[in-house]
């Protein structure tokens, strides 16, 4: 809730740069409009999107490290991740290198890269917002307000679970809400909030991701949404390409899209908010 | 139909929960059988055995458990992880036994791609199918 800060170093990973680019778009304008610095890692690898369950492939685990490598040699103490996998990706192998024999052997492994010294803090822009900048400061600092709207964030897993890396309670996350509620809109918790959309099984079982899908819009559907905001680029593909077709589409956009909308002047309106009233009575009010 | 269960002390700690458990550094026998990880798991409906049983089975030293698609069906949200009164992340041993199968030649679920798959998709899909 004091001075912003000033900067802090940034890993896009794969998704930003492609099917979720209005997110990344979005939440940089917003920070530089809230003054942070953010500096994108000059090279940056996959981090891995899964992160690994079991003890004895340190493999993968040496994506995510490089990662961290690059922060370190920039000197920068913090990275921030927009997408909640790569946040728990690179959270969890953080953690997981804590461990001095583990990250001797990674650091082996990586003789072509400095060691990786440890103490870089990955930050997903969430804890950024709410932590450092303060939602009240946000609420300061916003061009137009959502008016009311019905908005009902989905957290999905990542964000939340593990416990030991999640950024709120798993069981009764408020993030998303009261950051929505700063930006002048109706939160509105449903109870699917936090409940998985079926993750990577798109690629093996899309029909159980259709169940899933189906539910968590249902729950939102039935909470009275008019806009469901994500922060994970695979949760918004799944809940786009597997709504059942007889359910009618509720909007759906990035929380980065959401943040240039309330904070940047003239910022275009992303397409899922054109059709709703809301949407046209803060365009006229930014006029 | 009758079915016998033989607990005998060469079955239990029995090398295959060992590996088990040192694949996912978490302890099978912690797990008391209150079922609350079934409970509450999105997938269940889709497992041949439920993830408490396919823990019984790890208790049990029972291998016939990485012939079952449970470990496949779980998308390790990790709702069990957080639910769990003893501590196991079952989401871990779930991996253990996918990483076992897979090294044991054992055939994973298959993929089933599509052109507009993000690549987070086909990374996440590809690590759960692959050791």
């Amino acid at each position: 809730m004091s001075a912003a800060p000033t900067r802090i170093a940034y890993f896009p990973g794969c998704a930003m740069k492609d099917q979720a680019r209005p997110y990344e778009e979005g939440a940089l304008a917003a920070l530089a409009a809230l003054g942070v610095e953010v500096l994108e890692l000059p090279r940056w690898n996959c981090c891995g999107t899964v992160y690994s369950l079991s003890q004895d492939d340190l493999m993968r685990h040496v994506g995510p490290v490089r990662n961290l490598v690059r922060a370190q040699t920039m000197g920068e103490p913090r990275l921030l991740t927009l997408c909640a996998m790569c946040y728990a990706t690179l959270a969890r192998s953080e953690r997981f290198v804590r461990e001095p024999e583990r990250l001797a052997r990674i650091n082996a492994f990586m003789d072509d890269e400095p060691d990786y010294l440890g103490g870089v803090r990955v930050v997903h822009l969430l804890e950024l917002l709410r932590d450092e900048i303060g939602f009240q400061a946000l609420a300061a600092k916003t061009v137009r307000s959502l008016d009311g709207l019905r908005v009902a964030p989905y957290y999905g897993c990542t964000l939340l679970r593990p416990r030991a890396i999640g950024v709120d309670d798993p069981d009764m996350p408020t993030v998303m809400e009261d950051l929505a509620a700063a930006l002048g809109a109706t939160p509105v918790p449903f109870a699917e909030r936090g409940e998985c959309c079926g993750s990577f099984l798109t690629a093996t079982s899309p029909e159980v991701v259709q169940e899933r899908t189906g539910r968590i819009l249902a729950s939102a559907r039935a909470a009275g949404a008019e806009l469901i905001v994500t922060s994970c680029p695979l949760c918004q593909y799944n809940l786009g390409a597997h709504r059942p077709p007889a359910m009618p589409e509720t909007p759906m956009v990035y929380l980065g899209e959401l943040l240039a909308w309330a904070l940047i002047e003239g910022a275009c309106v992303p397409e899922p908010l054109r059709s709703l009233p809301a949407a046209d009575a803060c365009m006229g009010a930014s006029a | 139909m009758t079915t016998m269960l033989v607990l005998s002390a060469r079955t239990l700690h029995a090398p295959f929960a060992r590996r088990v458990e040192e694949l996912s550094g978490q302890n099978p026998y912690a797990c008391y059988q209150c079922g609350k990880c079934s409970a509450g798991c999105l997938f269940a409906d889709h497992m041949d055995a439920l993830p408490n049983q396919v823990l019984r089975l790890v208790q049990l030293g029972d291998e016939s458990v990485l012939d079952l698609n449970a470990p496949w069906a779980c998308a390790a949200c990790l709702a069990c992880e957080v639910r769990c009164p003893r501590g196991v992340d079952i989401a871990r041993t779930m991996e253990a036994l996918r990483q076992l199968a897979l090294r044991a030649g054992r055939q994973p679920a298959a993929l089933r791609l599509e052109p507009d798959h993000p690549q987070i998709a086909l990374v996440g899909a590809t690590r759960k199918v692959t050791s």
